[in-house]
């Protein structure tokens, strides 16, 4: 057999590994098992690719295999769980400018290379590589809540602009098909597509961050797919199409749970409705309680579901929340947790947190499986959720959040909100069920709260 | 399933008739992605909410499967430019990889510790 063919029989070993290892993740169990599978399959593609004939010159790639498992073995170390987000949104920033730069490198190849057919994929690379870059690092900025980045900046004519630079760049790709090796159209392509990665995810925010992240982590694997189509390469292909794959996947979910297509996230721009009710008018049976009262609900309750939000994560409650659930249980009662699809600040982001402070998964319910459970629940503890258990989602048809699926709180014989203020969520509407009559209002800081109640419980 | 299936059929032909280009046939190619997207499809459905967070840093991680384009790219000696440009590559492409699976299995060893 020739170096060619086991060169191409390791890249199909490597595939496989790729799928064999997100298989696992289909469950906890066999998860870390196929991450290590996942990661196997690069370390063959690798060391398949350094046997390649074209490569003859080995410092710069030794230099840059070091320096880059170096400073992703230190991202990956020191990254707080909170943060998970910004770090998979820098990673699929890098994947998409690897793939550009990849794309890039290949133009200037001597002699030049009979770019036919690949042209479009060698463009397609700049595009998708480009965006997916700065579209990235713009939400790393706006998730680390960095001053700057708090709110979008402001211009008129945001679409037409948009749609404009989209056209530019096709434009240029049809010229740099035309003439494949122009190397000018390549970087003006990249110029542009830099421009409406950042214009893209500019007036996208808050709420809308994890759908943003899941379709960004698709670009970074069409980039590479794209990259794979430039060099004739299988590998590249078939892991860039199944990251693409599971990408849009995740993006379609995320879309499904708030009720809203992908352009309306994307393009739209959330407002209230002109006759949504008003704040003092809704709030005005709000009933506030104690840490004293909300335990002597525990002492008589055999099931307590709590329902995390991302406020828990910024208040940094989920180790008290774990030690609560610890008291709950040894007294006999079973807590469950109540987890919608969009907690959190990407997809499954309340699952990894609740991990995180060792909750067992098995206490981490979804919505269409709690749902059904809250009329047999004593006390529903909310904890910096608030747009996800809105009843108006269901009653009020012009609520910006309408149709969006709600965890049903409110069906559980009582409710108990922890919260430092009635201040409105994302969507910046009143919740009703703050003034529901078995609603408890516990106004307080998360953790504070939490400690609170612990500390009554064991009174 | 109709519609999947014809798209499978017209990458056949395309494979057939297109022209060889690095080494892999477009058309080739192009069946290669198109069924890859499909397995994609089928197994990530599979993958439970509770680890959506994992499967995103760890498809991440594969996503930076670019460096094998970077290490051809950074090693094939073309011109300065291009081993530059290759060199760079590598570094991103290695960041991605290597912080993607590192943080998914820091990740997927908390869902461990207590799933008994």
């Amino acid at each position: 057999m020739d170096k060619a063919s086991v060169i191409e029989l390791l890249y199909l070993l490597a595939s496989v590994c790729f799928i064999m290892g997100i298989r696992g993740l289909t469950h906890p169990r066999t998860a870390v098992r196929g991450n290590a599978i996942g990661a196997l399959g690069m370390l063959i593609a690798v060391v398949a690719t350094l046997l390649h004939q074209d490569v003859i010159e080995f410092t710069w790639i030794i230099v840059g295999l070091v320096v880059g498992s170096l400073i992703g073995a230190v991202l990956a170390v020191r990254v707080r769980m909170t943060a998970m987000p910004q770090m998979v949104a820098l990673l699929n920033g890098f994947g998409g400018a690897a793939s550009v730069l990849v794309a890039g490198a290949e133009l200037l190849r001597e002699p030049p290379p009979p770019l036919g057919d690949v042209a479009v994929a060698t463009y397609a690379s700049a595009v998708i590589g480009s965006v997916t870059f700065w579209g990235s690092l713009l939400a790393f900025a706006k998730l680390e809540e960095y001053k700057a980045f708090r709110k979008p900046i402001r211009y008129p004519y945001l679409q037409p602009i948009n749609a404009l630079l989209g056209l530019g760049a096709l434009a240029l790709t049809v010229w740099g098909v035309m003439e494949p090796n122009s190397i000018a159209a390549y970087w003006l392509v990249v110029l542009i597509a830099s421009v409406l990665g950042v214009t893209l995810v500019n007036p996208i925010g808050g709420a809308d961050m994890p759908v943003v992240i899941a379709l960004l982590n698709s670009y970074s694997g069409l980039a590479a797919a794209a990259t794979g189509f430039v060099l004739g390469n299988s590998v590249l292909i078939i892991s860039g199409s199944l990251v693409g794959a599971s990408g849009i996947i995740l993006t379609n979910i995320m879309c499904k749970a708030m009720n809203r297509s992908m352009t309306n996230v994307l393009f739209g721009v959330l407002q209230p409705g002109e006759d949504a009710p008003k704040q003092d008018e809704v709030y005005k049976t709000v009933k506030s309680a104690s840490a004293e009262e909300v335990a002597m609900l525990f002492d008589s309750a055999s099931r307590v579901v709590i329902v995390p939000g991302y406020g828990m994560a910024v208040a940094q409650a989920q180790h008290a929340v774990r030690d609560m659930y610890h008291l709950l249980e040894s007294r006999g009662i079973e807590v469950l947790f109540a987890i919608h699809p969009v907690a959190g600040r990407m997809p499954g982001h309340m699952n990894v947190l609740l991990a995180e402070a060792e909750i067992p998964y098995d206490k981490l319910k979804e919505m269409d499986e709690i749902n059904p459970v809250f009329a047999e629940t004593d006390v529903a503890v909310v904890l910096g959720a608030n747009d996800v258990i809105n009843p108006l989602a269901k009653t009020d048809p012009q609520s910006p959040i309408a149709g969006m699926p709600i965890l049903e709180v409110g069906k559980a014989r009582t409710v108990v909100v922890i919260k430092r203020s009635l201040s409105p969520g994302f969507a910046q509407i009143p919740n009703p069920l703050f003034a529901a009559e078995n609603t408890l209002m516990f106004f307080a800081d998360g953790k504070k709260a939490v400690l609170d109640l612990i500390a009554a419980l064991k009174e | 399933m109709t519609d999947w299936m014809g798209l499978i059929l017209f990458a056949e032909q395309a494979a057939s008739a297109s022209d060889k280009v690095s080494g892999l046939p477009l058309g080739l190619a192009i069946t290669i992605f198109v069924l890859a997207v499909f397995v994609g499809f089928e197994i990530i459905t599979k993958v439970p909410p509770t680890l959506h967070t994992p499967l995103m840093s760890g498809s991440n991680a594969i996503s930076g499967i670019t460096v094998v384009g970077a290490i051809i790219a950074a090693g094939a000696g073309h011109s300065l430019w291009a081993t530059i440009l290759g060199t760079l590559a590598v570094v991103l492409a290695t960041i991605n990889v290597v912080g993607g699976f590192l943080v998914t299995n820091r990740m997927l060893n908390m869902f461990r510790r207590k799933s008994n």
